[in-house]
């Protein structure tokens, strides 16, 4: 890996992690619990393609691409748990949907 | 890792390079789309759309770039590293189908828990998704007065 692709791809995961941060305000301020499960989906998902590239510019992706794995299975099953969870079980717009009550 | 020459001409490198990097920028740029949709639009649905297609489709992008950039220094002396290529575009093809199965999992507990999706009067020459009967009915939630009229 050149010394070129190096600097871009510190710059693309940069770029990466900024663009999660408007995510988290979704999360903050989503209206219903739903929302911020999705919001949580979408930061996984970007999670999981950052150690890829972390990976690749610690030149040790052997190891960081397991992570990666298993951070997208686990978020995949998390986010499942989490629709049968809130399926006819929580109102939406209930305690603790709203922010303001308990979590969850 | 020791550099080892593998034969492989400068002319493969820049191509390979160049289309990394053009892959990682679609990426980012359908990225930001999703990011966009998120915090902009109005609905709990349409909110979902855009998480959905866009996180998808530049995750896949950006796992493509990285799994051209590994199996180009990939060389048969160090031969199990062809695992490494092969679990990047399996983490690929895997947020390919998990990511819409969870949007439509998320998306039917939010049905059946009665989000109601934003509905508007319609203006002037703009469908509208309250079109007078052809409402879908909502279950669990109140229609707001304009639709009633």
């Amino acid at each position: 890996m050149n010394a070129m692709m190096e600097t871009f791809f510190i710059y693309a995961g940069i770029t990466l992690l900024l663009m999660m941060a408007p995510v988290f305000y979704r999360i903050m301020v989503g209206p219903t619990a739903i929302d911020r499960i999705v919001a949580v989906n979408v930061i996984g998902t970007k999670t999981a393609v950052l150690l890829i590239i972390i990976g690749t510019l610690f030149e040790n992706v052997a190891m960081f691409v397991d992570f990666a794995l298993a951070y997208a299975l686990l978020n995949f099953i998390g986010s499942l748990a989490a629709a049968r969870y809130f399926n006819k079980t929580r109102p939406a717009y209930g305690a603790g949907a709203s922010g303001e009550g308990e979590i969850n | 890792m020791v550099p080892v020459h593998r034969g492989k001409g400068k002319l493969t490198e820049m191509v390979i390079d160049i289309l990394s990097i053009l892959l990682i920028l679609a990426g980012l740029l359908f990225f930001l789309g999703a990011v966009v949709g998120i915090v902009r639009f109005p609905d709990f649905y349409t909110r979902m759309h855009a998480a959905g297609k866009g996180d998808t489709l530049s995750t896949m992008l950006i796992t493509g770039a990285m799994a051209l950039q590994v199996f180009h220094h990939f060389d048969w002396a160090h031969w199990t590293e062809i695992f490494v290529v092969v679990k990047i575009m399996a983490i690929g093809i895997l947020i390919m189908l998990t990511s819409p199965t969870s949007t439509h999992a998320l998306m039917q507990a939010g049905y059946d828990d009665g989000i109601e999706p934003v509905t508007r009067p319609a203006k002037k020459g703009i469908a509208s998704l309250d079109g007078g009967d052809e409402l879908l009915p909502v279950p669990g939630a109140e229609m707001p007065e304009e639709a009633e009229e």
